[in-house]
């Protein structure tokens, strides 16, 4: 099966890059969580209620609502922030890229390890400026805000295409397909990894730099 | 075809389109109300919870929409749509945005309803949630409160995007195909949030800063819940002892009142705002008369004495000096008559006529080709006109002009007291005919730009006069900027020792800053 892959990219200063990563993976994760599965018997089963909450973020002018689950939030917090201290040690200028991939189980026989199979990976891209003074910061604030709501319209354009999606599994298997280890909410099994780019030479992150601030000063 | 769908499943269907709809709208008002929106997570299904999503039901919104939708649903050709709109405390509004749900032909045999359909039109719901936050009337929904609210409408049948303005822009939010018809979900927002832009009764604020007070009349109370942050339409659920105002419990009243035009007076207001003139030669014009009267008639007008009130006449050619549109003399028996209403002598100097006048190169020319003719916006002759000094006009202006003080500040700004404007000294040295018989000048009301005669007619023009020729100010005059370098480092060490001795004050100040 492909595994359909979804590329967004952000431009952010140090202290957005955790808000604006919130925000995106949430928006994924909202869309990609039910509420828990009840099996009853004969194979039917109900399906639990899924909440929501606005979460407004203090360095973007940017809103965005995520599941109602402290668990869900923690766990990509934790993610989030790892990616982030990641960044911030690889220098000023870093790029980075985190991913939330989607997943099935795929039971093996013995002696082979169940296999992962990703049908779904979302990539952020990630390039952190440092703006030089508050009107910057400013402009910055604001034009960032703007940008994540359009990727988060893109995001809803994807997912609302409606493609692949795993079947809903039975009772047996719904741990090939979802995580279930929540109490509140069941998102389809993901994980999230993270990769930091610094690779660029000196000339090219400097005219990235360059491009930047000059889009930023406009 | 319906005779593909179960009956089972097509009364699932139209469940599910009807609850959808009805989410739908909750959805989106419930994104406008102005605060953020928490609902809890269950893992035991409850019954109630419409496509496995948390979304309370505000009564008054379900009403609403149940009466739009009147036991229809959205189909094709009738569309489910929620307008939001803005209506700030001066009564005027501005349609934001508009949501449609939209069914069109395009069918999916194959899909299964009770089981994809439904989950689709879940992640449907979802994506609304995420793109309510995204589009510009969030944020200004945050905001509401003192200066406007926001209001909601829903209406079926044809979308209407007419009232978002030009360039307005669209997202899809998403679209479910059904065995009968794909149900789809869009935004249409308005980018042009220029209030004043297109809109015929507008408010019209005094430009002249006498402002009705706007919270005389507060669109809401303060003692509102903070969760309401507009008229009464919708509330908190438990909210039962409603709001403070009389309910409008009607949605679409609540719109229609917001289209509310702006008392006459303002209107008028409205059209001379409008109308505005170049700053520099704005003519006093009478409020509704506006359109009527060019700067150029006028300075036709202005340079001739008043014998009374009424038509002012010669088309003598304006002065090269004077407003550069040459405008058609006519209209002075308009803006004559204009001043008829409510015209009031005021002591005022006609300064405009002399202002507009001439620029130097002209006056004795002019001067000498006058004829006695009527002002313009003069209904009342002055007492002291005569009608021996109307060979020179300026004459009986000139003395005056360079006793007092008053320049227009628009069109002369003005220099240090010692120097006089140029044209008042050009005239002064052009006309030394004149006899400067005082008596003869035209008393006319000062009508400075923008003002509203209705209103405290004389605040303006009072205060032009008052700071027409304020002091130099210390620093600029001469004497201090002669001081050297030398006599200010000099200084330096006293006030250090000044500072240093307050230093306490200091440090507790920038203590308090922080």
């Amino acid at each position: 099966m492909n595994c359909r892959s979804e590329v967004l990219e952000v431009t952010v200063e140090a202290r957005q890059v955790e808000e604006a990563m919130l925000a995106l993976l949430h928006t994924v994760l909202l869309h990609r969580s039910t509420g828990k599965f009840h099996y009853k018997k004969e194979g039917t089963y109900s399906i639990g209620t899924v909440g929501t909450l606005d979460i407004d973020c203090d360095f973007i002018d940017f809103t965005f609502v995520r599941v109602s689950s402290e668990e869900l939030d923690r766990m990509i917090r934790k993610a989030v922030n790892e990616f982030k201290d990641a960044l911030s040690n690889s220098g000023s200028d870093g790029m980075g890229q985190i991913s939330l991939e989607f997943y099935q189980k795929k039971k093996s026989r013995w002696p082979f390890s169940d296999e992962c199979i990703p049908w779904e990976v979302w990539s952020i891209k990630v390039n952190v400026v440092n703006l030089a003074n508050e009107q910057e910061r400013q402009i910055c604030l604001e034009k960032v805000g703007e940008k994540l709501g359009e990727k988060v319209i893109n995001v809803v354009e994807v997912i609302n295409r409606h493609e692949y999606l795993p079947k809903m599994p039975t009772q047996s298997e719904v741990d090939n397909v979802f995580d279930t280890s929540l109490k509140d909410v069941q998102p389809y099994l993901y994980k999230i990894s993270y990769q930091i780019t610094d690779t660029l030479g000196t000339s090219v992150s400097t005219t990235m730099r360059r491009l930047i601030k000059d889009t930023l000063a406009l | 075809m319906d005779g593909d769908l179960s009956l089972q499943d097509k009364k699932d269907l139209d469940k599910f389109i009807k609850f959808f709809a009805l989410k739908t709208v909750q959805v989106i008002v419930q994104a406008r109300l102005g605060e953020k929106i928490f609902t809890r997570s269950s893992s035991s299904p409850t019954g109630s919870d419409w496509f496995n999503l948390a979304i309370k039901d505000i009564p008054e919104v379900t009403h609403e929409a149940k009466k739009a939708l009147a036991g229809q649903l959205p189909g094709i050709g009738r569309s489910m749509c929620v307008e939001i709109s803005l209506k700030t405390s001066e009564g005027d509004s501005m349609e934001l945005e508009t949501w449609c749900l939209e069914m069109n032909e395009k069918c999916d045999k194959d899909i299964k309803v009770s089981y994809t359909v439904y989950n689709r039109l879940s992640v449907l719901l979802k994506s609304l949630l995420a793109i309510t936050r995204v589009t510009p009337a969030y944020k200004l929904s945050r905001k509401q409160g003192h200066d406007y609210v926001i209001l909601y409408r829903i209406y079926f049948g044809e979308v209407q995007l007419t009232g978002l303005g030009e360039g307005f822009q669209s997202v899809r939010v998403g679209v479910v195909g059904t065995p009968v018809g794909t149900v789809t979900l869009s935004c249409a927002y308005r980018t042009n949030l220029a209030f004043m832009s297109s809109r015929q009764f507008q408010r019209s604020a005094p430009i002249t800063g006498i402002i009705v007070d706007h919270f005389v009349d507060p669109p809401f109370n303060s003692q509102r819940p903070p969760t309401m942050g507009h008229p009464c339409n919708y509330r908190a659920p438990d909210d039962e002892e409603g709001g403070p105002f009389p309910g409008v419990q009607d949605s679409q009243e609540v719109c229609t009142t917001s289209f509310s035009t702006s008392p006459p007076s303002q209107l008028y207001a409205s059209r001379f705002s409008q109308q505005q003139q170049p700053a520099a030669p704005v003519s006093p014009v009478a409020p509704g008369t506006a359109e009527l009267c060019h700067p150029a008639a006028n300075a036709n007008q202005m340079l001739y004495p008043v014998k009374e009130g009424g038509v002012a006449s010669s088309p003598a050619p304006p002065a090269p000096g004077a407003d550069a549109h040459l405008a058609d003399p006519a209209p002075n028996t308009p803006c004559s008559s204009g001043d008829d209403d409510g015209l009031s002598q005021s002591g005022e100097r006609h300064r405009d006529e002399r202002r507009r006048s001439l620029t130097p190169a002209d006056p004795l020319e002019f001067l000498n080709t006058f004829t006695r003719k009527v002002g313009a916006f003069v209904n009342k002759p002055n007492a002291q006109m005569t009608t021996g000094c109307l060979d020179v006009p300026f004459s009986a202006l000139i003395p005056r002009v360079l006793e007092s003080d008053d320049v227009d500040p628009l069109v002369h700004p003005p220099d240090s007291p010692p120097c006089p404007s140029p044209l008042q000294a050009s005239l002064h040295s052009e006309s030394s005919e004149g006899s400067g018989q005082q008596e003869d000048f035209v008393m006319v009301d000062f009508r400075p730009a923008f003002s509203k005669d209705d209103l405290l007619p004389m605040d303006l023009g009072t205060f032009y006069r008052e700071f027409q020729n304020p002091p130099q100010l210390a620093s600029l005059s001469l004497n201090i900027s002669s001081q050297s370098m030398a006599e200010d480092l000099d200084s330096l060490p006293e006030k250090l020792r000044i500072y240093e001795k307050n230093i306490d004050e200091f440090d507790a100040f920038v203590d308090m800053l922080q």
